[in-house]
């Protein structure tokens, strides 16, 4: 039984079924970190994706570039209450990254090039539910919100969706990354309002 | 209920079985209307870890906001509110004991409202029982009505240096320039990156990415550099 607040009526979403249950809707694109923005030049830039038992597949910019890549328009949901719809990005589906890999992991934990970590299943990487992105809106992906690029799984709380990624590692165990070790949910579905540990 | 200045106000609240918090964290204020609605926002608690139930929060009323306005204008001494917490490990300080080996320096930058949980590390600091560890605030309000705690900053506790910088107006005889946060004001009234202080940043995005970068500019590494952004709410 919900406490009522006396004299509170709130600002009523529009009921088009778009916006997760205490989730607001902005304009703006706010920007959430721990720590200061790492500065990733694309020239010395690289990303990797090793299996559980270390085979690793890993592009430069050039060879990332050279994929192929969609435009995905989605709508983007943080733990800190905003929702933001309609986003568009520039990137390869994770479908292709994986394609053909030789694993048994279930998990990933997603690294970035400041240390940030964040854990996922697999499975929700796939079947075009994941892109890792390089544009925003139609410009290459500013620094503060992961530039040069992020990972974009629009579907999980935007905490996922690492920020100057690095390297994926498949891994067979649920490995806790860097939220989710603080208290934060593992797996962080909106739409059931999986914030923290136990939700 | 503690008006803080003009658009904002310190709520103190007792919470059932509050487990304790570390500075920084933050609760979940959740409120929900008579038809089933709720809203819930993110608020840093104010106050250090005294280890009673009662803490409190301090809400800037945001001008288009859905929750900050009722906790500000509408909520009254005595009401019940829900919360959920503490929330948050990453953007703590927690005192040393005195057993440990000491602490390095701390330096917290606070932009508007974001001297909130800043505030809190301020008082952790001033109750602890281990060796005090050396702090240094820098605060940016844009002018003085708008200073939270302004009493507390007037006469801060031992061990805590505060500095004042306004950016659109400033109370008579301040020496300081109008203006935002400059790299000279982190020399000036920082620490030196050769004493590999913890630095906490809290504020508006801008600001903390702008004094984030002055700080890797300088030295500092950015692994002893911890921010919390505030965003509209």
């Amino acid at each position: 039984m919900a406490l009522i607040s006396k004299g509170f009526v709130g600002r009523r979403r529009g009921d088009d079924g778009r916006t997760p249950p205490g989730q607001y809707l902005t304009k703006d694109f706010p920007v959430l970190a721990i720590g200061p923005a790492p500065v990733v030049a694309t020239d010395t830039w690289s990303f990797s994706i090793a299996t559980e038992r270390g085979d690793t597949r890993s592009w430069t910019w050039d060879e990332f570039a050279a994929l192929p890549h969609e435009s995905p328009t989605v709508d983007i949901h943080c733990v800190t209450k905003w929702s933001k719809l309609d986003t568009t990005w520039k990137g390869v589906s994770l479908d292709v990254l994986l394609d053909g890999l030789d694993t048994d992991a279930g998990f990933v934990v997603v690294h970035g090039f400041d240390g940030y970590t964040t854990n996922l299943p697999l499975e929700d990487l796939r079947d075009g539910k994941a892109w890792l992105v390089t544009e925003f809106d139609g410009a290459p992906l500013a620094r503060e919100h992961g530039g040069p690029a992020r990972l974009l799984v629009p579907h999980l709380y935007f905490w996922k969706s690492a920020k100057w990624i690095s390297r994926i590692e498949l891994t067979v165990e649920n490995e806790q990354g860097f939220w989710e070790r603080g208290g934060y949910h593992d797996y962080g579905d909106p739409w059931r309002e999986q914030r923290y540990q136990g939700d | 209920m503690r008006r803080e200045t003009p658009t904002a106000s310190t709520l103190v609240l007792d919470v059932d079985g509050w487990p304790g918090h570390l500075a920084g964290q933050h609760v979940d204020v959740k409120l929900t209307a008579e038809d089933g609605y709720s809203a819930q926002r993110s608020y840093s608690v104010a106050s250090a870890p005294d280890g009673t139930s009662r803490i409190e929060i301090t809400v800037q009323n945001v001008a288009d906001g859905e929750v900050s306005p009722y906790l500000v204008d509408v909520v009254e001494a005595g009401d019940r509110i829900e919360i959920r917490g503490p929330v948050g490990r990453w953007f703590v300080w927690r005192p040393s004991q005195p057993s440990e080996r000491p602490s390095p320096p701390i330096l917290l930058v606070g932009g508007g409202s974001g001297i909130v949980p800043l505030r809190a590390m301020v008082r952790a600091q001033a109750s602890a029982t281990g060796g005090r560890v050396p702090f240094r605030v820098l605060y940016s309000v844009r002018e003085p009505a708008e200073v939270y705690f302004a009493d507390e900053w007037a006469r801060p506790p031992a061990g805590v240096d505060i500095t004042m910088i306004h950016t659109r107006r400033a109370p008579a005889g301040n020496a300081r320039p109008l203006g935002r946060i400059t790299i000279e004001d982190l020399d000036a009234h920082g620490w030196p990156a050769e004493f590999e202080p913890r630095c906490y940043i809290c504020g508006p995005t801008s600001f903390v990415d702008t004094v984030a970068d002055m700080l890797v500019e300088r030295g500092h590494s950015a692994a002893n550099i911890r921010t919390e952004r505030f965003g509209p709410s």
